[in-house]
């Protein structure tokens, strides 16, 4: 039974790491698609007035007062309107991704229950069970932003990411079902690893959409200095740069607390397990790291001066101290998180 | 009618980018935060700053968002070393090693506190100003937020239809009529409410102008705020608790009692403020220590369960009980936990001296050196002193050879072999200098040789006898018993900590969750009819004011005139 459970898994684990592949094929062909297509443009009084000002810094691009000075009315250009067929076919293939990845979550679900029920466990004891957990934080928190905000033009990146990162777990990282050491057998291990790895899904969600915004918002910057450039390809159909950051900013604004949550509840453990709440243990270390560089990151959005690019640099610099404590830490590191079963 | 007078005198004429950011203060560099009044020395200023003036500069500076950030920073930066090099607290053998690695940069790297980065002047300096840049934050934040929260909503601004959110029709009904039935909606929305424009009292005249301002969400800012107060609490409770406690570890021979008595404890640092009289007199055995490792498959070795079966008593002449001592289920006893952190082999011998008279016998604790559990360890014989005999060396619970060399391949003692050095000559035991048990002070001792003149290995299986030589006698291998490495805390108040923790968290909750929002309802008679409009601004984003308008909108409107307003803007969510 159990023998045919962890097959199973493996098997589900295989098959969404191809759909998730599909899926990324069909979003490029998307983006190739739209090579030609027209901007969409966002008019807002303060976007015209910066233009008329000549001003060639972004946006202010703050999160509280985003809402104040931009109200967003998306109208297609009207002078170089596409062909709506053109934009219908790039269209389909963004949609044809689209169900692809929920297709591929499907499987991706079943691949990680079916692993939990074949070790009697919760399926996160080793490093391979923590990517397929926290990959299917990332896939689940992408589709329910795309059910809320329409966030699909992640939709490349999304499933890039997660080819990427599914592939290296099923072929470097896999380990066959095996028992908990006893360091873990604690429901501390349910409460703090599902928190850090749905609060890692929703930073790493967080992460991919600064990156657009950072592209995106280079773009705009050198629009504003080459107005009569043609703007076109699927970068100038995606929202504008403000309204990613606030998207940015929503996700982070929902995984911070949830890290806060995950790192308390790992001191609380730690006290429970090993009779201190914090050692400066090196998962600790960069644990503590990666909250103080997303605390700056909300900080910054408040500092005159830090709104914008700077900030999402930040949250960038928060993500890579995120994911050196996952990989390198595990790796390479020593001390008591030895859970990584490399 | 219910509507009451005001006599507000508040000016109706402020720019609605400044009514955003009214009401609370924010500290300098906050992109919502007012610039300082002319002739403050904030400005570019070059002429020389009198003493006083510098310090408030200074604390102005100390207590900005930029200064907060760039800390922040500094800390996160200043933590890495922590994590790369190896620390004195976490872990001393290790630094140890590293510092036999690197003689060079061992010396500098003393100096700059790189072994113990979290206690060090630097790391301390950065956390430090942290936290009064904090509390200078926080508290100036506190007193405004006081008087904030009692005030008033603000005038509506002159200008509604420039906000982000409005809406606006007419209507054939009277300006109270409305008025009444968006004061009932707004409060029912538990909105604080004020009204601005009633007629004085005794003037029966229908008002010709009511505006109502509603404002909500004034939990953001208090949140924003126990958050940061948590984060004091929080820290401050962590050193604190470590004051009144104690902290300390043993290794126990399984078989073997613990009494909590200072000299039973292998290492103990008590607080600063805690009286070693103080250690409650409770006691355990550790009747005996179950473990058991994986024998098959891929995780081969890794370590599947272990236990230390305990009797303990609370006091002298209490009755005992079992306990079966986990990870993750310390006992509580006597006020301190106890908490069981490690295990190991204690190779059993017997020492023999040239006449065959026992010399030494029972268990020595060695330590395990990886997860193989190949452990390192001494044996002092104390004896007359010109020939007391001292042993150092491996045990390797499943003994084999890996490339020629004596390792373990298994972390039970399938096949225990212990392999050691013996030497001859003084211990130092009688220097008065305290000497760990786990290290053989060889300045006065020789190695046994053998004839080519190297020091001799001694290799004993389980039941062997070995001869020294020389006559001076032989050692076997008895056996081996296991031991289990306790750590015992108290740590009083530890709560503090938890509590902070968790008011950390609601506070955090509210602070990125609750969006404050301002609500203004105009109705005025004009040409004939009543015009209303209402209008939205939220001073956080992430909020929808466009849907919270049409919603009062379609709640006000009278209902057979009620449809969609011609001026509706309606704004996407992104
Ligand atoms: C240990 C140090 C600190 C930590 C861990 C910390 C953490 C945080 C966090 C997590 C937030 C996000 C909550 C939100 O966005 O509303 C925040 C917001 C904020 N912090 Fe801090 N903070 C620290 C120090 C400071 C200091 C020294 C100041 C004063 C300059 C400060 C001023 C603020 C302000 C004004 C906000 C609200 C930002 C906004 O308007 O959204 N913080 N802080």
């Amino acid at each position: 039974m159990t023998e045919t459970l962890a097959q199973l898994s493996n098997n589900a684990m295989y098959s969404a790491t191809v759909v998730y592949a599909l899926a990324m094929l069909s979003h490029m062909a998307e983006w190739a698609m739209a090579r030609t297509l027209p901007a969409v443009v966002t008019t807002s009084r303060s976007r015209a007035a910066l233009v008329s000002a000549g001003r060639t810094t972004a946006p202010p691009e703050n999160g509280r007062n985003a809402g104040v000075n931009e109200p967003n009315r998306r109208t297609v250009v009207g002078s170089v309107a596409a062909a709506p067929a053109e934009v219908e076919r790039s269209d389909r293939f963004g949609r044809i991704g689209l169900s692809l990845t929920v297709l591929a979550l499907l499987l991706h679900a079943v691949g990680v229950v079916t692993r939990g029920i074949a070790a009697e466990r919760v399926p996160w004891g080793s490093m391979y069970e923590f990517s397929i957990t926290s990959t299917l934080a990332v896939s689940s928190a992408y589709l329910f932003l795309v059910r809320r905000y329409k966030i699909r033009w992640l939709g490349l990146l999304v499933t890039g990411f997660l080819v990427m990162v599914l592939g290296l777990a099923v072929i470097v990282l896999y380990r066959p079902v095996g028992p908990l050491v006893p360091a873990l057998h604690s429901y501390w291990l349910a409460i703090h690893v599902s928190a850090a790895a749905i609060a890692g899904g929703a930073l790493t969600v967080g992460a991919l959409a600064s990156v657009l915004y950072l592209v995106r918002s280079a773009m705009e910057t050198r629009a504003l200095a080459t107005p009569d450039k043609p703007r076109t390809g699927f970068l100038w159909r995606t929202p504008t740069a403000a309204d990613i950051d606030r998207l940015s900013y929503r996700v982070h604004a929902f995984a911070f607390p949830l890290w806060t949550f995950a790192v308390l509840a790992g001191a609380i453990w730690a006290e429970y397990a090993w009779g201190r709440y914090w050692g400066w243990d090196p998962k600790e270390v960069w644990a503590f790291i990666t909250w103080v560089v997303y605390a700056a990151y909300l900080h910054a959005r408040a500092t005159a001066g830090w709104q914008g690019r700077a900030a999402a640099y930040v949250a960038l610099f928060g993500y890579a101290t995120f994911i050196f404590n996952f990989v390198g830490i595990n790796l390479f590191g020593s001390g008591l998180h030895a859970y990584s079963g490399m | 009618m219910a509507l009451r007078p005001s006599s507000d005198t508040r000016e109706l004429d402020r720019d609605e980018r400044d009514e955003a950011s009214s009401g609370l203060d924010r500290p300098e560099g906050h992109v919502d935060a007012r610039p300082y009044p002319a002739g403050s020395s904030s400005g570019g200023e070059v002429s020389a700053l009198r003493p006083r003036e510098f310090a408030r500069w200074l604390w102005r500076q100390l207590t900005s968002m930029r200064t907060a950030l760039i800390l922040l920073f500094l800390l996160a930066v200043a933590a890495i070393p922590g994590s790369l090099i190896p620390q004195e607290r976490v872990d001393p053998s290790a630094v140890f090693l590293w510092q036999q690695k690197h003689p060079k940069l061992t010396p500098s790297f003393e100096r700059f506190g790189m072994f113990s980065v979290f206690s060090s002047v630097w790391f301390s300096a950065i956390y430090l100003l942290l936290m009064l840049s904090l509390l200078g934050c926080i508290i100036p934040r506190l007193r405004v937020y006081a008087r904030a929260v009692k005030q008033r909503p603000p005038r509506a601004p002159r200008h509604l239809s420039r906000l982000p959110a409005y809406d606006t029709w007419a209507t054939d009904e009277s300006v109270p009529v409305v008025a009444d039935r968006a004061r009932h909606l707004l409060s029912a929305q538990r909105r604080r409410l004020e009204v601005f424009g009633a007629a004085e009292p005794g003037d029966e005249r229908e008002p010709r102008e009511l505006v109502l301002s509603a404002e909500k969400g004034y939990l953001r800012e208090a949140g924003n705020l126990l958050f940061h107060v948590a984060v004091v609490v929080v820290l401050v409770g962590v050193a604190a608790t470590g004051l009144f406690g104690f902290k300390g570890s043993a290794a126990v021979i399984a078989g073997q009692g613990f009494s909590n008595t200072l000299i039973q404890y292998d290492d103990f640092t008590p607080g600063t403020r805690f009286d070693v009289s103080d250690l409650a007199p409770f006691s355990f055995t550790v009747d005996d220590f179950d473990v058991r490792w994986e024998r098959e498959g891929a995780g081969r070795g890794t370590p599947v369960n272990f236990a230390a079966h305990l009797t303990v008593t609370d006091e002298p002449g209490a009755t005992s009980y079992d306990y079966n001592l986990r990870v993750n289920h310390p006992l509580e006893v006597g006020g301190a936990s106890v908490y069981l952190v490690g295990h190991g082999y204690a190779p059993r011998v017997t020492v023999r001296d040239g006449e065959g008279k026992v010399a030494f016998s029972g268990p020595a604790v060695f330590l395990p050196q990886d997860a193989s559990f190949v452990s390192f360890g001494v044996i002092k014989v104390p004896g007359d002193t010109s020939t007391q005999l001292g042993f150092e060396g491996y045990f390797f619970p499943t003994a084999a050879l890996c490339k020629g060399q004596p390792c373990s391949t298994f972390p039970d003692a399938d096949n225990p072999v212990l392999s050691l050095i013996a030497y001859q000559g003084d211990l130092g035991l009688d220097d008065g200098q305290p000497q760990s048990v786990y290290v053989l002070d060889k300045s006065r001792m020789q190695p046994f040789k053998t004839p080519g003149g190297n020091p001799r290995a001694l290799l004993l299986a389980e039941g062997e006898t070995v001869k020294l030589g020389h006559g001076a006698g032989s050692i076997t291998f008895d056996g081996y018993d296991r031991w289990v490495k306790l750590q015992i805390n108290k740590a009083p108040g530890k709560v503090v900590p938890l509590v902070g923790v968790l008011a950390a968290i609601v506070g955090l909750l509210g602070s990125l969750f609750v969006r404050p929002r301002r609500t203004w309802v105009r109705i005025r008679r004009d040409t004939g009819r009543t015009v209303v409009e209402v209008a939205a601004l939220d001073r956080v984003s992430g909020g929808d004011p466009a849907a919270h308008v049409a919603e009062v909108g379609e709640a006000l409107r009278p209902a057979m005139t009620a449809g969609p307003g011609e001026h509706t803007r309606q704004e996407e969510s992104p």
